[in-house]
């Protein structure tokens, strides 16, 4: 909400700068975003009078302006404006004054006929468009009141007022009116605040024979005032009203409509005014809209409304969407003549709601969601019918008809300093919490009597539990509980008071939790094999959702996504890295090994999906950098199985991971890919990224792992066990073979462990080999065994035995010849 | 000649014939020559059987002597021999240390936000916090209204939350962890003090200052006796780890459903100290976080008594401290991760 300073100062004395005053109010009550004066930065900018005007002798829509400025002699000014007239008082930009936007005007010649400066509109003295009235919207402005030429404009248009911008908390809403904010700055300044009770002159008639009203319950409607006032000018309102208007961010539109959009300023009260003579049947009806009732407001639109949305309606037809915009029907317009001002309190919820369905917030709906106070519909009703007296020459009726006004009560919240005290850590006295009470004006009644301390607190003869007795008017509807008074406490006393402790009490453990300690080590282990972490989206287009899902279930989607990028919930993170590693190589990044961890949902049965924690990780372009001594070498399989292997040994080094060469895994290179296997149990997919999906998504040769740490947590791990270093020796022999092209090293080590002995230790491939002197369909894979008894030394017999077996077995269960 | 005379000249030649010597295989000669089975004091030690017997013993031991002086002046020349040799192969081994290392494998970098995030879990373990990590799909119940965040609550705006359904939804703050671990800690055994970082996601489109996706520290600590002092006093250690031992901080009135009072918390400008600049826009305050003691609704939601148990919480924003921090400009740079953002902060590990 814009404050006006100057309007504060009705209220109470303010001698701080605005800058201080913003800086104080944000230290200890809302927090002022930003201050501004309107004519700040501009120069030279005064009123002139137009004396005479002549046509521009080379344009037809140019005039040359002669134009009291208050010099000896009146200055020569072009003027394109179309409403530019002999007589009127206008903004005159002098040479070398600077205008809006840091504009600087000098004298000039306009189609070779001089010009002492410029005729402004409000737009170019920095007025914004909105709050312009519509008879200078397309023109210069023309003063209405009078302004003495060659005096500086700001006074006269309210641009020399500081504006603050109060950044509103939901719950201050209290002071969406300057009411409430003159409260509150009273509270902060200790300035007592009093708001004066309008005073209406009304005539003998009564307003309850005008119009009558019924407001139904089911409607949830608090407060509903009507008043009726007669014989009214419509017309222009007096400039105080029009610049607190303006200055506010609200467009003048004529005395009436601008006299109901100051008491809303005022008293943060939506007010309503309907011409009388277009109500049919003077019988106004406060209900729940029908299902498809429609309505055009007064921003000329159509809205279709629904039994959820509050309308006032007369005997034919609604006539206002209650709380949030009238409707065109009733409108005051030039020609109204009688008027019903509305003031009431409509339901938050009821009022959101149906804002939010017509895609409709105005003034008067942001406030109701917000809340209002209920005590104030009275007052701002007679304000209203006080102003339009004043300035629209109307005759109110006597009296307020009322259709619905539910009891409105102030708040009794006991507190003691104790409890203040023990929620601040400070040392407050009563004599201090209850003058911040005086500053809030809230009566506060202190309760020595020893028995009530007894009910209370079960303590006696302690000032610091005497019960004061806190009295909150329905103003401040934000408070209801103590903890909101020790908050009004600590904010007035002053946050800097307080002095930084820390929790006392037992002792605890801070840690980890073993699942993310574990997950830590698994990003440990991926920093060390020099991978880069990132962090992706967890949401994803529907397209691309599932292309590496490693488990077969339903996909989750969000249900009001913002873009078509980010709508499902990923089910994987390769995907996520893909898109990393496309945005790289878009800005010639092509070496990448990045990986990342986070959280995957699978939908299964339950409703919910289930939250894995995933690794992931890619690798493409080079290993290494071509250097002095260094050859570059593309990346293959087996460079990113090793940064896998490295990971689950880290992770869990008793678990033996199998890799079981798949073509199941869509959108991986069939024949390079495999499942991650503990026992039959599937823990993750390595593999080249198809080509075919490569070349579909510009990737170069892609290589990428996946693995559910969920799962491999969940395989517990042995305890460490010391084994002392044998001293016996080991002895090794070589096996090399010539086997079928199909058949895996990981068959032929089964196998050899399969009847291996019990010395075996160790099984290295060192060689794999294929040419044009081996058969076709075949290589040769040799392999080192090493032997050792960890009790003895082992003899050349034992280990001949045991390696025979190893070559009978193989040559028993595979096609291969021992070479 | 005496067969001193002649064991004296034995010497004489071979003293100088060691010293000329110029390679070990020479040398080697010479000791073969001098000391060997067939050499001249051998001979000569032979032919005292010829002297008479009173001679023998001075004869004998003037060539031993002799023969002791030749062997040391060998290991000498031995080991100047060696001396060099090494400084030969020392020079040719010399290589040119300004050659570029070798780079087989460099080390990957932590994300940055998660390098913060480790940070301050670190900080807080010490101060005795649990990390607890909490789930990503929330129930609305946990979100908002265990979080006195009732439902019409304006909060709760659709725009503001990804709903899956009518009760599931991405969370959209931390804070739905301090119902789950209220609920769960067994109170009698302490106190409850818990940090949960994580992602959290709101309906804001993206752009340099929004992203539908960010990242949150909540805070919890719930006991009996706790203060607005304790916050404070807790926060100041952490934006002094986390900005530098000088920041001050300042509390400014604020409003958060699940807090009663409620405050923004400002720390002194790091790029100016507080006397005004164009981080700070003049101020010498930057925004780091929200915080404030628990509300009782809240507490009383989780099962927790607000009569005998108070709290704090705060929220901090971990993208908005390394923007602040490291002066990132753009909050998507955190998501879209081109490497070269990445490894910028490498080395700043906790």
């Amino acid at each position: 909400m814009k404050i006006s300073l100057n309007w504060l100062k009705d209220y109470l004395t303010l001698n701080d700068s605005p800058l201080e005053i913003a800086n104080r109010v944000s230290l200890t009550g809302i927090e002022v975003a930003d201050v501004e004066v309107a004519s700040d930065g501009l120069k030279k900018i005064v009123v002139g009078h137009i004396n005479e005007i002549t046509n521009h002798p080379d344009s037809d829509h140019l005039k040359v302006c002669k134009v009291d400025v208050g010099e000896n002699e009146d200055y020569q000014i072009v003027c394109g404006a179309p409403n530019v007239a002999v007589g009127q008082d206008v903004i005159v930009a002098l040479p070398n004054s600077r205008i809006a936007n840091n504009e600087k005007i000098k004298k000039g010649k306009l189609r070779g006929v001089e010009s002492m400066g410029m005729i402004c509109s409000l737009q170019e003295i920095g007025f914004s468009d909105s709050v312009v009235p519509a008879d200078y919207k397309d023109g210069i402005y023309v003063f209405e009141e009078e302004v003495i030429p060659g005096k500086e404009v700001y006074e006269y248009l309210g641009m020399d007022d500081a504006i603050l911008d109060f950044d509103i908390t939901p719950n201050r809403a209290d002071t969406l009116g300057m009411n409430g904010t003159a409260y509150e700055m009273g509270a902060i300044y200790d300035q007592k605040i009093t708001i004066p009770t309008p005073k209406v002159s009304e005539t003998d008639e009564l307003s309850s024979e005008s119009i009558k009203v019924t407001v139904d319950e089911n409607t949830l409607t608090r407060q509903y005032r009507l008043r009726v006032i007669k014989n009214v000018h419509v017309g222009k309102s007096p400039m105080w009203v029009q610049i607190r208007l303006w200055n506010a961010g609200i467009r003048p539109i004529n005395n009436i409509v601008d006299i109901t959009n100051y008491v809303l300023l005022e008293y943060g009260q939506p007010i309503h005014a309907f011409d009388m003579d277009k109500i049919a049947g003077k019988n106004i009806h406060v209900r729940n809209a029908y299902a498809d009732e429609k309505i055009v407001a007064l921003d000329q639109q159509e809205y279709q409304l629904n039994e959820n949305d509050v309308v006032i309606a007369d005997e034919e037809k609604a006539i206002g969407i209650a709380g949030v915009m009238g409707g065109q029907s009733s409108e005051v317009d030039e020609n109204t003549k009688n008027i019903v001002i509305e003031s009431a309190v409509f339901d938050e919820t009821r009022i959101r709601k149906t804002a939010q369905h017509l895609n409709l917030r105005s003034e008067a709906s942001i406030r109701f969601e917000k809340g209002i106070d209920n005590s104030a519909t009275a007052n701002a009703l007679d304000r209203v019918a006080e102003l339009v007296t004043e300035l629209a020459d109307g005759q109110a009726l006597s009296g307020q008809v009322v259709g619905t006004e539910l009891p409105v009560n102030d708040i009794v919240i006991d507190i003691t300093t104790d409890k203040i005290n023990r929620a601040l850590g400070l040392d407050i006295s009563i004599d201090d919490v209850l003058e911040i009470f005086e500053r809030l004006q809230f009566k506060t009644s202190v309760k020595h009597d020893v028995l009530e301390i007894l009910e209370h607190l079960q303590d006696k003869d302690n000032k610091k539990k005497d019960v004061i007795s806190v009295e909150v008017p329905p103003r401040r509807w934000d408070i209801s509980i103590p903890a909101d008074l020790i908050e009004e406490v600590i904010r007035l006393y002053g946050y800097d008071n307080l002095e930084g402790t820390l929790p006392v009490g037992r002792q605890t453990i801070g840690t980890r939790d073993e699942k993310e300690r574990f997950g830590n080590k698994a990003n440990e282990e991926m920093l060390a094999n020099g991978f880069d972490e990132v962090i992706s989206y967890s949401m994803v287009d529907q397209d691309s959702v599932n292309d590496f899902q490693m488990t077969a279930g339903k996909i989750t989607k969000v249900a009001w996504p913002m873009t078509n990028d980010h709508e499902m919930l990923r089910t994987n993170i390769i995907g996520g890295l893909l898109t990393t590693v496309k945005y790289n190589l878009a800005r010639k990044q092509k070496d990448l090994a990045l990986f990342e961890q986070g959280r995957v949902f699978l939908s299964n049965d339950s409703k919910r999906p289930e939250e894995k924690n995933y690794l992931a990780a890619v690798l493409t372009g080079q290993v290494g950098d071509k250097d002095w001594h260094h050859e570059e070498r593309d990346v293959d399989f087996f460079d990113i199985k090793a940064a896998l292997e490295n990971v689950l040994q880290r992770l869990n080094k008793d678990v033996e991971y199998t890799l079981e060469a798949t073509d199941e895994f869509e959108n991986v290179h069939p024949g390079q890919s495999a499942k991650i296997l503990v026992g039959s149990k599937t823990v993750g997919m390595i593999g080249k990224i198809h080509p075919y999906y490569q070349q579909q998504n510009s990737l170069n040769d892609t290589f990428v792992f996946q693995i559910d740490l969920d799962e491999i947590y969940a395989l517990a791990g042995k305890e460490n066990v010391y084994e002392p270093i044998s001293k016996y020796p080991t002895i090794s022999r070589d096996i090399a073979m010539l086997v079928r092209t199909e058949t895996s090293s990981q068959d032929i080590i089964d196998i050899i462990k399969e009847k291996s002995g019990k010395y075996l230790t160790d099984i290295k491939l060192f060689d794999v080999y294929q040419s044009k002197t081996i058969e076709l369909g075949f290589k040769s894979m040799a392999y080192h065994l090493t032997f050792q008894n960890k009790e003895d030394t082992l003899t050349d017999d034992q280990i001949n035995s045991d390696f025979d077996k190893i070559i009978k077995n193989l040559q028993e269960k595979i096609d291969v010849e021992i070479r | 000649m005496s067969l001193k005379d002649d064991l004296e000249k034995l010497k004489e030649e071979g003293l100088k014939n060691i010293a000329e010597s110029d390679e070990p295989s020479e040398l080697n000669d010479i000791r073969v020559r001098l000391l060997g089975k067939k050499s001249p004091i051998t001979d000569a030690l032979r032919q005292m059987k010829d002297l008479p017997a009173e001679e023998r013993p001075k004869v004998g031991s003037f060539a031993n002597q002799i023969k002791e002086e030749i062997a040391n002046a060998i290991a000498e020349q031995q080991a100047e021999f060696e001396k060099m040799m090494i400084e030969a192969k020392l020079k040719s081994e010399t290589i040119d240390v300004t050659l570029p290392s070798h780079k087989t494998k460099k080390t990957g970098t932590m994300h940055v936000l998660h390098q913060i995030i480790a940070d301050i879990e670190e900080l807080f373990i010490g101060l005795g916090y649990q990390v607890i990590n909490g789930s990503e799909v929330e129930e609305d119940k946990y979100n908002f209204e265990k979080m006195n965040i009732p439902k019409d609550h304006p909060a709760r705006d659709m725009q503001d939350t990804f709903y899956i359904d009518d009760e599931l939804l991405l969370r959209t703050h931390t804070s739905p962890q301090q119902a789950r671990t209220m609920e769960e800690h067994d109170f009698s055994k302490g106190p409850l003090k818990m940090i949960s970082p994580g992602k959290v996601y709101r309906r804001d489109t993206d752009d340099a200052t929004h992203s539908h996706q960010f990242h949150q520290i909540e805070g919890l600590v719930v006991d009996k006796n706790i203060t607005m002092s304790d916050l404070k006093g807790t926060l100041e250690i952490l934006v002094r780890h986390v900005f530098g031992a000088e920041r001050k901080i300042r509390f400014r009135p604020s409003y958060f459903p699940f807090t009663e009072p409620s405050v923004e918390v400002d720390i002194t400008c790091f790029a100016c100290g507080g006397t005004g600049c164009k981080i700070c826009k003049g101020t010498g305050w930057i925004e780091v976080l929200g915080a404030g003691l628990v509300h009782p609704n809240v507490l009383k939601n989780s099962g927790v008594n607000p009569e005998v148990y108070s709290g704090f919480a705060f929220g901090i924003g971990p993208d908005r401290l390394a923007m602040l921090k490291y002066g990132v400009e753009d909050i998507r740079n955190f998501y879209l991760n081109d490497v070269r953002f990445i490894e910028q902060f490498k080395g700043e590990e906790a």
